[in-house]
């Protein structure tokens, strides 16, 4: 039998301006198919926006916290309470005799009459006070150290020092506490990132199983569109747009998730602030936190599509 | 342009669709393809769309070997081989003019090109008027119309219909044939299945009968 020449290739197109506008197509037919199911998208959405929303909230959160024990770190001081027959002229000496210490910086005398009205004040135990009928509260000499005094360490061996004093009944670090925040925080912000990881996965199979379900309704059509020599770039494209869609809308979600949480929580936290005599105000939305919801949300969803569209696709063939 | 080589195909199950067939269509013929139901008349079209690939012997479509034709082009295969189904396999959320263009579409064809193909298809198959209802709408010759306008709408080379008239009465039949006869006559390859020996044989062309997955009779080769 005579072979037959060569056969023509087959004519592929690859004009890259044809090829974007056809993408740039399918993106928006892709999303006007996503608004004719406005709900179930958007409940779709929304729980991709929840599980985005969650990390990123929790990650400001933390980061909140660190900036705040950050600024005290600095201003690490030691609580000096005297003992309680210490007259205020011999807390006044104890406080010149410490300030004279190389590592001081500072010092200051809370007496005891100071106290009860610092007390009296902050405490809300005003009433109970006058109550008693003497003053219960020690006073207390403040120490600043100097700023080449760091870390928890050469603190609390300062502290140690000033405890041998006779008329000091405690000398407490108040560095302690922030160093223990700060070690909070930190295991805090692990699990953060053990809570994106997993959120992440999260995200991945609900729009992996939200795009699975459109591919099962979209059988015949798929099977049509192979049928006529539609590839399976194309097939693919609108579910993988979909995808992308759905981790956008998700961030777009997530975003106002946060900053609303933000918005509500900024009063509290400023009257909390407040009565700390702190100017302490919640930062806004670190770059961190927003590069990964306008950018892991959309590519999440694009992964997810593509889990489903590489698993599903292949078994549709036409009959 | 339609060339069986000791065609074979055998289904996981086990079921010889075809057995050892042997078959020329040169360009431009058009010939009836019949037999008696799982003779192979559908298992013999769907290998020429490349729906299934031999287990034996070599399929050759447009002067390529379909063996060895590689999965990625297979889509591009299918836009030269025109397939038109008994239960015409239309999109009924779409309009009849969204049918017609989709293998433009999927073609990546320009909008000014698609809607004047489309409408050129519509006008061959007399359903000018009806481009914008949904195939539901439609009677079953009609539809049967939007199907052959799909398969028609790219200028594929080769038209193969697998039962196009099953579900039509004898008038509505024998239009769809003539139909077939015209797209022959601008010099489309056709391959038709078809029970509805009657009809067929009322046109001279050439007939090709299947018995149990071999070509039991060829009207070209007993001339």
């Amino acid at each position: 039998m005579a072979r037959t020449p060569k056969p023509p290739k087959f004519q592929r197109n690859r004009n890259p301006v044809t090829w974007a506008l056809r993408h740039a197509q399918m993106s928006l037919s892709s999303l006007g198919r996503l608004s004719r199911s406005p709900i179930s998208t958007l409940m779709t959405a929304a729980v991709i926006g929840i599980a985005l929303a969650m990390p990123s909230g929790l990650h400001l959160l933390v980061d909140n916290v660190r900036q705040l024990s950050s600024s005290w770190d600095g201003s690490a001081s030691v609580s000096l309470f005297l003992n309680e027959d210490v007259s205020d002229e011999q807390a006044e000496a104890v406080r010149r005799q410490v300030a004279l210490r190389p590592d001081v910086a500072e010092t200051r005398l809370i007496d005891r009459t100071q106290a009860l009205e610092e007390f009296r004040g902050l405490s809300g135990f005003g009433q109970a006070i006058e109550l008693l009928d003497q003053n219960p509260l020690p006073a207390v000499v403040v120490v600043r150290p100097r700023a080449d005094v760091q870390g928890a360490a050469a603190v609390s061996r300062m502290a140690q020092e000033l405890q041998t004093y006779r008329e000091i009944e405690l000398a407490q670090v108040d560095l302690q506490w922030v160093e223990r925040l700060s070690a909070i925080t930190g295991a805090i912000e692990r699990g953060v990132v053990i809570l994106a990881v997993l959120l992440s996965g999260a995200v991945l199979l609900i729009v992996g199983n939200t795009i699975r379900l459109e591919i099962q309704g979209r059988h015949s059509e798929i099977e049509i569109v192979k049928l006529v020599g539609g590839t399976d770039a194309f097939i693919r494209r609108p579910f993988l747009y979909e995808g992308i869609w759905y981790g956008l809308l998700g961030a777009a979600i997530a975003l106002s998730l946060v900053l609303s949480s933000l918005y509500l929580l900024d009063g509290p936290v400023k009257h909390l602030a407040g009565l700390y005599e702190s100017q302490f105000s919640l930062a806004v939305i670190d770059p961190l936190s927003l590069f990964g919801m306008v950018f892991g949300g959309p590519l999440l969803g694009l992964a997810g599509a593509w889990l489903a569209v590489s698993r599903h696709l292949a078994q549709i063939q036409p009959e | 342009m339609i060339r069986f080589d000791n065609v074979a195909k055998r289904y996981a199950t086990g079921h010889e669709g075809l057995s050892g067939v042997d078959l020329h269509l040169e360009p431009g013929e058009m010939a009836f393809l019949t037999g008696h139901s799982g003779a192979g008349k559908s298992t013999l079209l769907r290998l020429i769309g490349l729906l299934e690939r031999a287990t034996r012997g070599q399929v050759w479509v447009n002067g390529r070997n379909l063996n060895k034709l590689k999965a990625r082009d297979i889509p591009y295969h299918r836009r030269e081989v025109g397939m038109i189904f008994q239960d015409h396999r239309l999109l009924h959320d779409r309009t009849v003019f969204d049918n017609i263009a989709l293998p433009l579409v999927v073609a990546g064809m320009g909008h000014a090109e698609i809607n004047r193909r489309v409408r050129a298809a519509l006008d061959k198959v007399s359903l000018l008027k009806k481009e914008k209802v949904y195939p539901i709408t439609l009677s079953g010759g009609e539809q049967q119309r939007v199907g052959i306008a799909r398969a028609l709408v790219s200028k594929p080379p080769v038209l193969l219909a697998d039962e196009p008239t099953g579900n039509l009465d004898p008038e509505l039949s024998r239009e769809i044939m003539e139909l077939f006869v015209q797209f022959n006559q601008v010099g489309v390859t056709l391959l038709i299945a078809t029970h509805d020996v009657d009809l067929i044989n009322s046109f001279d062309k050439r007939i090709i009968n299947l018995r149990n997955g071999r070509v039991a009779a060829d009207s070209a080769e007993a001339e």
